[in-house]
Formats: structure tokens, sequence, C-alpha cells
């Protein structure tokens, strides 16, 4: 008897058990980033949204502009500024209900601002008198995460219990170009795909992973097209184009919600700033560029839209501008004033029942603190 | 009155009987890793939980250990209890910088509003034969990190009463499970388990007065048999099992080496950089008038683990312990 014989049958192909899983055309993203403005598109935009989009844009900059002030003036230890990339900050938090969830990354305060944060809350974390300075579940914004992409899983997971729990909540995750190098992202869109979390991933490819250029990062067609390779729709979007980007969030946010599972969207913008006040970008590009990229500035786009079709006039124009004034006054006032601290704060939350042994280091801390205050009493003597 | 009969149980059958009755006492604890669900896990420790609780509370995950971590902190956000299981303790490192930056932190970066009750399975050490990354003692990495709860059960009724204590916290734990330990057998009744001890107490597991050896996991059983051993030497040793590394239970340590004078750490976990060098301190700092020698170690060797033909020369046997402690300085006794 030969092998052959021995086997039975012989298969030339893979057995049935090897199927296409799904035809990946559906989940390609469109060649050219998505827009709106200034195509036939925006006439079909309901004014009311763009005004709304408009006034928290002009808020974004503004906020933006006050936070790298107040930075200069040692009033934050550090800013990271989304400067330029408002459109995708305002967007984002616009497109959510109020029962869904934001996970920001540490570039996106704007956001969590626009979702309904107070301002210095969510700049605790820069200052430095806390890390997170808002309760979460007040906004249902979760706390800003620094390592890069690490949120991303936390998104998944909590849409999949919302799901679980039969709730229709969608949370959305901001990440950047550098963090869809990260392993995270690799595993949250892998999970979210698997179990048709109802998950947005919104990836601002704002050029930059501080210095290194997205040439540097991916090989990949677009980060857009990374999408297919988990089984979900990959969007691509004009980041600066605040109509388009509310549009294509709001289209995936009620896919998820409505069970139709997972969106990877990239939106893409450029970062006007440094990576933070701490950040020379004149080190790896050149003026031109940034110019190039002022000329297609969020606010111009939507300000062209909103005055060229008269939906705005010079009042209302001014009204945002007012608003914006008002806001940032309020930050540069609050901001001024000291934080208050509590050193012994830092024992206070470390686990649910503070431990043997910290309760003596905090007993230590507070005689040094009393010591502390003892010597400058003596000094006032 | 009846007697219930109790029969031998493992400990892989307590731990599993423990994310049982927690699952069908609380809805929002959830059991998920790699093979958990149809397989019942590469230990079978998770046995009959998916068939019992369908697979969205048991749930079989993609393979990538800070995916399923990361995930669970997202489900302990929205209010659920996962439990996660990691398949083996080298397999669990994907998973740390969500452990480390997130799973330990989050308390406290949000002052107490976001806590997460997460638990983390991971079975560690050696002895079972295991090839290449299957037999790490990674305590010392947990230990490090304030925020979690490090703990790690040596017998039957620990298995089953730390486990239900971990799920029902509200901090996050990382429950080591001696792997070599699973098919260890004791009389425990499943359907009436006693309480034991909470998290962060210590117990003596067998009293003497030469000298105390503190230890934890699976070096709990070879420290009782060298201390059986050492009777023929006349030393009556005591031995103590940590249960929980973190919180660490000083109060029953020390009273235990005040009462001895001599004290021995025992772990496979290498000694430079583990975990015996930090109790050695803390007796010493806490301790040394009482002290009659110096605080000794038996701990793994400072390499990276055997293959498993060679590992019976790095784990921690009774005669190792026995030369430590007949290294104790007894004969300044005289």
């Amino acid at each position: 008897m030969t092998v052959m014989e021995q086997r039975g049958a012989y298969r030339p192909s893979p057995p049935p058990a090897w199927q296409p899983r799904m035809d990946p055309a559906p989940l390609l993203p469109d060649a050219e980033p998505y827009r709106v403005l200034g195509t036939e598109a925006a006439a079909k935009s309901d004014p009311d949204l763009l005004r709304r989009l408009y006034a928290q844009l002009v808020r974004g900059r503004r906020y933006n502009a006050q936070a790298t002030a107040l930075t200069k003036q040692g009033r934050l230890a550090v800013y990271p500024s989304s400067t330029g990339q408002e459109a995708c900050e305002v967007a984002a938090a616009l497109a959510l209900e109020e029962r869904d969830w934001l996970f920001p990354s540490y570039r996106d305060t704007l956001a969590a601002v626009a979702r309904g944060v107070d301002p210095v809350e969510a700049l605790t974390l820069l200052r430095g008198d806390w890390h997170t300075g808002y309760d979460p579940y007040a906004h249902r914004v979760a706390p800003l995460s620094t390592p890069l992409a690490t949120q991303l899983p936390h998104a998944v997971g909590l849409a999949h219990a919302a799901r679980l729990k039969g709730d229709d909540v969608v949370a959305l995750a901001m990440v950047g170009d550098g963090g869809t190098s990260e392993g995270d992202f690799h595993e949250a869109l892998n999970f979210a795909a698997v179990w048709q979390a109802p998950v947005v991933f919104l990836v601002q490819n704002n050029g930059f992973a501080i210095s290194v250029p997205l040439a540097k990062q991916t090989a990949a067609p677009s980060l857009a097209h990374k999408a297919v390779g988990y089984g979900m729709p990959g969007r691509l979007v004009d980041g600066n184009d605040a109509a388009a980007v509310h549009e294509v969030l709001s289209d995936a946010v009620r896919h998820a919600r409505a069970g139709g599972g997972p969106t990877l969207v990239e939106a893409v913008t450029y970062r006007i700033e440094a990576h933070t006040n701490a950040d020379d970008a004149t080190r790896y590009r050149g003026d031109a560029e940034v110019e190039a990229w002022r000329a297609h500035d969020p606010i111009q786009l939507l300000e062209h839209e909103l005055t060229a079709r008269g939906l705005l006039d010079d009042a209302g124009l001014e009204a945002a501008r007012q608003d914006a004034e008002e806001m940032a006054a309020d930050l540069r006032e609050r901001m001024n004033r000291d934080p208050e601290l509590n050193p012994m704060d830092l024992f206070d939350h470390v686990y649910a029942e503070t431990t043997a042994q910290l309760r003596e280091q905090r007993a230590l801390l507070r005689a040094e603190l009393e010591a502390e205050q003892d010597d400058q009493e003596g000094d006032l003597r | 009155m009846t007697t219930v009969a109790v029969k031998p149980a493992t400990m892989a059958q307590a731990l599993t009987r423990a994310m049982r009755d927690a699952m069908a006492a609380d809805p929002t604890v959830h059991v998920m890793g790699e093979d958990v669900g149809t397989l019942g896990g590469v230990f079978r420790v998770t046995d009959g939980l998916a068939k019992e609780f369908g697979e969205d509370r048991c749930t079989d995950t993609p393979l990538a250990e800070a995916g399923i971590l990361g995930t669970a902190v997202g489900m302990a956000m929205y209010g659920l209890r996962p439990v996660v299981e990691m398949q083996f303790d080298a397999f669990a490192y994907p998973a740390f910088e969500q452990l480390i930056s997130h799973v330990s932190r989050m308390r406290n970066r949000t002052r107490g509003r976001m806590p997460l009750p997460i638990t983390v399975r991971v079975p560690y050490g050696g002895g079972i034969g295991g090839v290449e990354h299957h037999s790490d003692s990674s305590e010392a990495y947990y230990m490090a990190t304030p925020g979690l709860h490090v703990v790690t059960p040596a017998t039957v009724a620990d298995a089953y009463g730390l486990l239900r204590q971990a799920i029902a916290s509200d901090d996050p734990v990382v429950f080591l499970e001696p792997k070599r330990l699973y098919w260890s057998k004791d009389s425990w009744n499943p359907e009436h388990p006693t309480d034991v001890e909470p998290i962060g107490r210590a117990v003596v597991r067998r009293p003497g007065s030469s000298a105390t050896l503190i230890t934890y996991g699976p070096s709990v059983p070879v420290c009782l048999e060298a201390a059986e051993a050492a009777r023929a030497e006349g030393w009556d040793l005591e031995v103590v099992d940590l249960r929980s590394l973190v919180p660490f239970d000083d109060e029953t340590v020390c009273a235990a080496v005040r009462r001895t004078g001599r004290a021995l750490v025992v772990h496979e976990s290498t000694g430079f950089g583990g975990p015996g060098g930090e109790i050695a301190a803390r007796i010493t700092e806490r301790c040394f008038h009482h002290l009659e020698a110096p605080v000794l170690r038996v701990a793994g060797f400072d390499i990276p683990y055997p293959p498993p033909m060679l590992e019976r020369h790095h784990l921690p046997g009774v005669d190792r312990i026995l030369d430590a402690v007949a290294r104790l300085q007894w004969e300044a006794e005289g």
C-alpha cells in the first residue's frame, strides 16, 4: 500500500474549513480624505451643527493659545498643543451622545473640554497638582492617557462591557499617528473587531510623532488601511474639515451603536505647534510645510463656508470670539491661583484601605511637614 | 446531626470552585483569558465555567496578554469584576505596561474615583518540568509596584478563600498560583468552605521554638518537610506562610522572629533583588535586638530559570534549607 492509499483522498487545496472571511473591498478607505467644506456635500450640512462646530473651534483655538501662554508663565509644567487639530478634537466630542465615553490621549484635553470637562480640571495633569483632575464618570471621559495607545484597549473593554450589560453605549478612543505603531493599537483593534465592540478609533495623523515623520512610522498605504487587516472598515477624512470629521465620526458612532462593530478613522491633520513647549520643531521640519498647513486652517475653512453661505454674520463671528475670550479670561484667572496641595493625599488613594506600611510612611511625612512648619515659625520669630 | 463527608480536593479544584461561586454570587464577575472557555484552561482551572455561565461570562480571548488586561481595565471601568488568567508566569510579561501604568495606578490617579477591581491570576514557579518560559517566579516585579496586592496560596483552603477575597476586593490583586501545587490534595469541603485569614495576614503553619522559616506559595510544603526533617537534628522549626506579599504582615512575621530569635527566608525567586532581601531588611529593622544570627535567605540561584532536567539543582530543597539552618550561629548560644 502506498502512503497515498493509506491516507485516502488527496486534496490539492485546503479542506473547506478554510474560507475567505469576508470581502475586504467594502472595508477599504477612499483614496482621498473625505471632505465636506468647499464641496457640494456642504450644502447638505445642518447649519446649526456648523455654527456649533464653529463656536467650539474658536473656543478651542483660544484655549490652546491660553494654555500655551500659561506654560510660558510657569503655570503649566508642560502643554502639548492641539492647535491646528481643533476640528478633530471638537468633532470627536460633538459626535458622541451623553451616555457615550471618550478616551483621550494627553494631547486631547480640548476634546475633554468640548465634552464638558472644566478646563482647569482637564489641565490638572499638565499643571501637576494631581494626575487626573476630573471625575471620569461625571462626563464619561476616561483619564488622559500618557503611555501611547494604552487607552485603546480600555475603550474596547468598556464598550464590550456596556454591550454585555445591554446598554447602547459607544466608546470613542483617540490616538495619534505615532501611537499606531504601538502593540496596544494592534491588540485593541483586534479585540474590538473579534468582539464586534461598539468602538470608534480616531487616529489624528498630525504628521509627526514628536520629530519622527509618518514615513518613518509606517509603510502602510494609509493608517486607515490598517483597519482592513482586522476586519473593520477604515475611513480617511480631512482632519481640518470639522464638518467632514463630524460626519464620518457620527456615521461610525451610529454604526457601532446599531451593533455594526468598530471603525477606524484616520483624520489627516497637522500639528502646527511643536510637540510641546519643551520641543524645538525647527530641528526637524521647515517653515514652508507649516505655512502650507496654516493655509488649510480648520477655523478658516468653516468660517469661509459659514460666511459665504450667509449662515453667520459679523455679529455671529464676534459672539464666538467674545465667548472664547470669556472662557480664556476665566481659565487664566483660575489658573493664576496656586492650587491647593495636600501632601497627605499621596497616601490616601493607593489602596481602598491604606496598608500598615503606608500608614507608617504617612506619619513620617506628617512629622517632616510639622518640623518644616516649626522651622518656618522659628524663622519668623 | 449529620457529618459532612470531607473528600480530598486539589488546589486546582478549589480555585475553580472559588471562581464558580464568585460568578454565581455576583453577575459582574467575568473570567477571561487564553483557552479559559471551551478547554477550561491549560491547567483546567476554569473547567466548566463557560458551560455553566456562558461564553460572555467566561471568555476565550485573542492571544494577546496586554489586550486581555487592557480590555479588562475598560470592563472594570464600566462596573464589571474581571478575573483575568495569564496562561503562564512568563506569558504575563506583555501585560506589564497595562499592569504597571494603569491597573496599579488608576485608583490613585483619579483620587479613588475609578477603582479597578481586577484579579490577575498567574500560574507561577517551577517544579513541573516546564520548558523555558514556563517556570518563572515573577513576584518581585509585582511587589515593586505600589497599588497592587500580591497574594499566593499554599493550601487548598487558602486557594479558595484567598481567591474569593481577591475577586471581592475593590483593588487589583495579582493572584499567584503555585502551579506545582495545583494537584496537591487536602481534606477540604467545597460545600462548606471555611473562612480563612484575610489578605494581608500571614499564618504560622507550624509552631516552633528554634528558628522561623518565612516562606510562601510553592515553598511552604518544602519548608514544612524541612521542619519535620530538622527534628532529627534537634531543631524545632517554625514555618510562617506569608500568603500575601503585599500587603506585608510585619506583625505576624516579627512576632514569630522575636519568639525564636532566628530567621530564614525561603523562596524560589532569585535571591538578588528577590522578595527575601526586602523581608530580611524588614526583620532587621524591626527585630534587630531579638536576633541571635543574621537573617539568611535560601532562594533560587541568580540565573535564568534552568531547563527542566536541571531545575532540581536550582529550586530550594530540604537539604539546602537545613544547611542554612545550620549556619544560623548556633554555637554563639553556648
